[in-house]
């Protein structure tokens, strides 16, 4: 089967830095699929270059069978999207906005009504249709992002960072929203997060970022099937030499040191705490606190990149300089 | 079909929000009473020209000067959709990059022509000489006047990314164009320096000015060049910066 959005080694290249590299991605019909990755990972570069907003400096995308460069009002017609920042008019109220957008989707004039109230009432903004979206609080105006992302019936919603800012209820909202739109409406649905929750709770397959490349692809149950086993999270006094025992000793080979802690992947997590313990006594190492839990996300993007997704610390940036930050701290 | 309707969206947005920001429109009330009323009675002890007191003189060229400060000025709404994002909006929509810039033009034109029109019910009550017939005269050629001026403002702010850098670049194109239009003062005659002369030939707001001049001033003003010259020129000059504008609003990076 064809994918509804294929890549070809679509690349963009920004002032020498390359934020998105020979990205060869197939998304299937209908299903909900994620970026997940760090910021500046090149997620957002992508989902622009899908979108038509930026020019692939080679390779090439095709959208719903439209070439992304020489097709892309084709492109444009097929899809939806709500991207990271807001993008909606505040001097406009909420129905003015969505009006507009029905009328530069060219959606016929006598459904325009219907198709509003409907995707109103599907993130619950009835109420507030009728008010400037100034005020709006950032939860709503998102909401009202989604529905007019959905006026005009496209094929791919693309959703960049739908709930970065928001509060855990709106989230869960969010969530729900889109859940619901791959099951009723057949919507293939793109995100990009850089929260792992997110891609776990919402997507049947994701696509791990780092530096512009796809170093994972697959469902989040079988990503997490990949650590084999459990994650065993050790604090203790000193971490680097008990790091460098368990190996010696144990023949432990998925050790990662995060922030004076160390984690050890393992087949079956119960029966190695004791020994753990143990060793550390020997060599008089104080163990602080040792724990063990089922693998997430977290530690799948940690098996392969060797980082946690959020380990620089700092200001949040995004785009360019976000991309340009990564590249230095490579 | 889709691409009208594209052009009548975007035309529609841009004066809704211009007749909902109150500020802007009861502000701009002010300059033009200012120059007319203050500069205009000051100067006017400096001697009148020809058989006109200045304020009559000046009063074409304040709304000259209205319809280009203001046309300059909508390029701010390309840097605000910008940092707020609405941008992205427009520019993901499958219509044409043609159809957005002209209906950004065509908006923002009507604006600036609202606010022309301010001006002109000002001179009224200033004591000039006004009419319907007049007035009707003026629309289209204010009309006109805009459209290149409000591409200059556009293909400008689709180059900068804040506004800052823009208020800076605007007043640097504003003020040569205002003062090099004799739109304050005569850029043709014996005392005029040759220079000045020059490069006001140059100056589409030159042509523009002096065709608002013929119709409102009528007999009492000597035209620089005939009416259908003035407007040809300015209509040469609109073709040009519409194109140079909607190539400008078509790269994509």
């Amino acid at each position: 089967m064809k994918g509804i959005i294929e890549t070809d080694q679509l690349t963009k290249i920004f002032d020498g830095i390359v934020a998105v590299d020979k990205l060869d991605i197939t998304v299937e019909q209908g299903e909900v699929f994620a970026l997940l990755g760090p910021n500046g990972a090149g997620k957002t570069t992508t989902i622009s270059m899908l979108c038509t907003i930026l020019k692939p400096t080679s390779g090439t995308a095709k959208v719903n069978g439209f070439d992304i460069y020489k097709q892309a009002t084709q492109v444009r017609k097929s899809i939806g999207i709500v991207f990271q920042d807001p993008s909606i008019d505040d001097r406009l109220t909420g129905r003015e906005n969505l009006y507009m957008h029905a009328n530069l989707y060219g959606v016929p004039t006598s459904e325009q009504k219907s198709r509003i109230e409907n995707v109103l009432k599907l993130v619950e903004l009835e109420d507030r249709a009728g008010d400037l979206l100034r005020t709006y609080s950032s939860g709503m105006r998102r909401r009202l992002e989604i529905a007019r992302g959905l006026i005009h019936y496209p094929k791919v919603l693309f959703l960049d960072e739908p709930t970065i800012g928001l509060d855990p209820q709106t989230r869960e909202h969010i969530w729900t929203y889109i859940k619901d739109l791959k099951e009723e409406h057949e919507i293939t649905v793109v995100l990009t997060t850089h929260y792992m929750d997110e891609a776990d709770r919402l997507s049947d397959r994701i696509g791990i970022m780092d530096y512009g490349k796809i170093i994972a692809l697959d469902t989040p149950a079988r990503l997490k099937e990949t650590l084999e086993g459990d994650v065993i999270t050790v604090n203790a006094t000193d971490p680097q030499r008990l790091s460098s025992i368990l190996t010696e000793k144990m023949s432990l080979q998925k050790i990662h040191m995060v922030d004076k802690t160390i984690e050890v992947t393992v087949r079956s997590g119960k029966n190695l705490l004791p020994r753990i313990v143990e060793l550390a006594t020997e060599n008089n190492i104080y163990v602080e606190s040792i724990f063990l839990r089922e693998p997430n996300l977290d530690d799948v993007f940690l098996h392969y990149t060797g980082r946690t997704i959020r380990e620089e610390g700092g200001k949040e940036l995004h785009g360019v300089s976000a991309i340009k930050r990564r590249a230095a701290i490579r | 079909m889709t691409e009208l309707r594209g052009f009548y969206t975007l035309w529609l947005r841009e004066v809704k929000r211009y007749l909902r920001d109150r500020v802007r429109i009861v502000s701009s009330f002010f300059q033009p009473l200012l120059w007319l009323a203050i500069f205009g009675s000051g100067i006017r002890f400096s001697g009148a020209i020809g058989e006109l007191t200045t304020q009559q003189y000046i009063f074409p060229g304040i709304i000259g000067q209205t319809l280009l400060f203001t046309s300059m000025f909508m390029g701010i709404s390309v840097i605000w959709d910008k940092e707020f994002g609405f941008m992205k909006e427009i520019l993901v929509a499958p219509v044409s990059r043609v159809s957005v810039f002209l209906g950004k033009m065509f908006g923002d034109s009507t604006d600036a022509v609202i606010q022309g029109t301010i001006v002109f019910l000002l001179g009224t009550l200033l004591g000039i000489k006004l009419n319907v017939f007049i007035f009707f005269e003026v629309l289209p050629v204010m009309l006109l006047i805009t459209f290149g001026l409000v591409s200059i403002g556009l293909t400008i702010a689709s180059f900068i990314e804040n506004l800052e850098s823009f208020g800076v670049v605007q007043s640097f194109i504003n003020l040569p164009l205002f003062f090099l239009s004799g739109a304050l003062f005569p850029v043709r005659g014996a005392s005029i320096p040759g220079w000045l002369e020059l490069v006001s030939n140059f100056n589409p707001l030159t042509y523009g000015v002096d065709a608002l001049r013929t119709i409102i001033l009528g007999e009492a003003w000597q035209p620089l060049y005939p009416l259908y010259y003035n407007l040809f020129v300015v209509c040469c000059f609109d073709a040009v910066m519409i194109v140079i504008g909607t190539l400008a609003f078509s790269r994509r990076k």
